[in-house]
């Protein structure tokens, strides 16, 4: 089986967010980067499907330079290799602009299975895996938790609201958006760690995708958000702050 | 006639909550737009559930009626939701943000040539221009997006972001629309939804809740918060990153894709306040939050919040609590 992986890179979860100069994004200059946190269970289950099935599993990352950093660890998880989609202004395309820029770059690969991450941790659009699907006119299905190979096709789990499951079976080549947790995550080992660096890394840029920035959806500007609540913070040292609280409890509250 | 058209949900024949809070989104942008409001609803148009929908300002209402759309999947929806924008050519189309829109709308929207705003939380008109409000970075930014292309804006709002209506009888005409939908362009095989293992704890009974994040950092840690639920009285539940570790039982698991709950008090530890968390507890009559960042989304909803490091504060919450009871 080939697999396609979509992995993008993000701040790290705990970074701590300034709104920059031009109030447009994020001040990215001490910001720590890491895998999209779902995309590292879609490369997950890639590994797991190519350990139990044979063939190979191809990450697909569009960013900056930095991103390479991001993809050599997939390849020190056990990728079989990478393109990287150089791409400097990733903020100039929406969903759809990124999605064709990822289905440029994927066309060409023939794959049985594309995976991508359910949401991105920093934009949380949750989209740009079923648009590469209609792109690229193949059947999807997102927020999947299991994947089985069948003579047929796939057979796969999908997770519905407030705990509830499905099975869906569609044919290949398709695509599928995964959701984080299901999976324990491998670590890359040293073995691992040096063979990456030996593994392919092929480079594209935009132009050579053929695919210009545009947008039908722009992001104007970004602000903190507003408290819903007027929440009463309670200060002082841990102990002073838990009496207060518990006099909250016993007074305001009456829980206690 | 162009206008607002809202998509709707039902489930076991009523419209959901999010249904309804999505008209309400739709009523509002059309009354600022000054324009007219549609909907559309999968189902016979015989079903009950359509006589109560809207109200006077609802224009007309659609009833999608295919066998292929009986049960979900995403070509045919796509295919239907696509046929019936052609017919009424809306300005915007509004959906409720469920894991059915989440499969479908970006398809469709992709089809038409547009990318849909998902998720909005508010929608804000300002002489006649359009602004919609997402959250990024799990809810600790906002960010603002405007429209670029021609009609129509697709659109799908959060839940719990606008106020429902209860239902209204309608005057408007319920339209049957039949969309064609070849049976060879469905190419997936949905299987009928099922739940989980039964649940042996019910949290929403429960009228104290400690519930645990990814803050407490190790499973090993997790005696701390149990010693601190002992105390209340309190059940313990998680977010969940601590369900799927495994530290906790998948039951003990608040938010959309686990248990609604509405506690006299809800104490969340270390939990960032993702809106797939919050949706699950937001309607708790107390909420308390312990966190170290300042700025963690969950204080937004806090009525109580204590800025500072779990480790320091529960063991001293424990002992407070446990002397106010002594
Ligand atoms: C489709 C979908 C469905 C989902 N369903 C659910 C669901 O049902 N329930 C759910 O909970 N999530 C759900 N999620 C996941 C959700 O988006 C969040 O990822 C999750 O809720 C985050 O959990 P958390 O707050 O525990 O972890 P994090 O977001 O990692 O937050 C940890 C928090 O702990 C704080 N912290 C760290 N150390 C300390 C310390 N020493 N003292 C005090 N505070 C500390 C940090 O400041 C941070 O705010 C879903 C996601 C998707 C996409
Ligand atoms: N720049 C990118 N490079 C590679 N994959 C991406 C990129 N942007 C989004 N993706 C993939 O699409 C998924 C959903 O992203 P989003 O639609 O932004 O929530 C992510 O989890 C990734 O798998």
């Amino acid at each position: 089986m080939k697999i396609l992986v979509a992995i993008k890179q993000v701040p790290e979860r705990d970074a701590r967010i300034r709104i920059d100069a031009a109030g447009k994004w994020i001040a990215l200059d001490d910001v720590e980067f890491r895998m999209n946190e779902s995309d590292a269970y879609a490369l997950e289950e890639a590994l797991l499907l190519r350990d139990a099935h044979g063939g190979e599993v191809v990450v697909v990352s569009a960013g900056p330079e930095r991103v390479g950093q991001t993809i050599r660890e997939a390849l020190a998880k056990g990728a079989d290799r990478a393109i990287h989609i150089d791409c400097d202004n990733l903020g100039d395309y929406d969903a759809l602009g990124s999605a064709h820029l990822l289905a440029a770059a994927m066309r060409t690969e023939a794959a049985d299975l594309i995976l991508t991450g359910l949401q991105s941790d920093d934009l949380g659009l949750g989209q740009t895996g079923v648009i590469l699907a209609e792109l690229l006119g193949i059947p999807h299905s997102s927020l999947i938790l299991k994947i089985e190979k069948t003579d047929t096709g796939l057979k796969v789990l999908r997770e519905l609201e407030d705990g509830w499951f499905q099975h869906i079976e569609m044919p290949t080549p398709a695509l599928l958006t995964i959701q984080s947790g299901n999976t324990k995550l491998r670590y890359a080992t040293l073995m691992g760690i040096k063979k990456a660096k030996t593994k392919e890394v092929r480079r594209v840029t935009s132009e050579e995708l053929g695919v210009a920035a545009e947008k039908t959806v722009a992001l104007e500007k970004v602000t903190l958000p507003t408290r819903q609540k007027s929440t009463q913070m309670l200060a002082g040292t841990p102990a002073e702050a838990a009496a207060l609280l518990v006099q909250k409890l016993q007074q305001e509250v009456r829980v206690l | 006639m162009s206008g607002v058209l809202v998509c709707l949900e039902s489930r076991t024949g009523e419209l959901s909550r999010i249904s309804r809070e999505a008209i309400a989104a739709g009523a509002a942008l059309a009354t600022s737009l000054n324009t007219t409001l549609d909907l559309a609803l999968v189902g016979p148009s015989t079903d009950p559930g359509f006589q109560s929908l809207g109200g006077a300002t609802v224009h007309a209402i659609f009833a999608l009626e295919h066998p292929l759309l009986a049960q979900y999947t995403a070509d045919a929806y796509t295919a239907a939701c696509a046929q019936l924008i052609a017919r009424v050519q809306p300005d915007y189309v509004l959906f409720p943000h469920t894991y059915q829109v989440r499969d479908f709308a970006p398809k469709l929207a992709t089809r038409l040539g547009r990318v849909l705003l998902g998720d909005v939380t508010a929608i804000h008109v300002e002489s006649g221009t359009v602004t919609f409000t997402r959250q990024l970075f799990q809810g600790k930014l906002n960010g603002i997006y405007r429209a670029q292309s021609p009609a129509p804006c697709l659109v799908s709002v959060q839940a719990g972001a606008f106020r429902a209506e209860a239902p209204q009888p309608t005057t408007a005409t319920i339209e049957v629309f039949r969309p064609e939908i070849a049976a060879d362009s469905v190419r997936a095989i949905p299987g009928d939804p099922f739940r989980a293992a039964a649940q042996t704890v019910d949290l929403a009974s429960a009228s104290i809740l400690v519930s645990v994040g990814r803050g407490i950092k190790d499973q090993a840690n997790i005696p701390l918060v149990q010693e601190l639920a002992t105390a209340l009285g309190a059940e313990l539940a998680a977010s969940r990153p601590i369900c799927d570790a495994g530290w906790l039982p998948m039951e003990r698991q608040v938010g959309s894709s686990g248990q609604t709950v509405a506690p006299k008090l809800y104490l969340a530890v270390g939990i960032s306040g993702a809106i797939q968390h919050l949706v699950g507890m937001k309607a708790s009559q107390c909420i308390v939050a312990i966190n170290k960042d300042e700025h963690a989304p969950i204080f937004e909803v806090a009525d109580y919040g204590i800025v500072g490091d779990l480790f320091e504060v529960i063991p001293a919450l424990t002992a407070a609590v446990r002397k106010a009871r002594a």
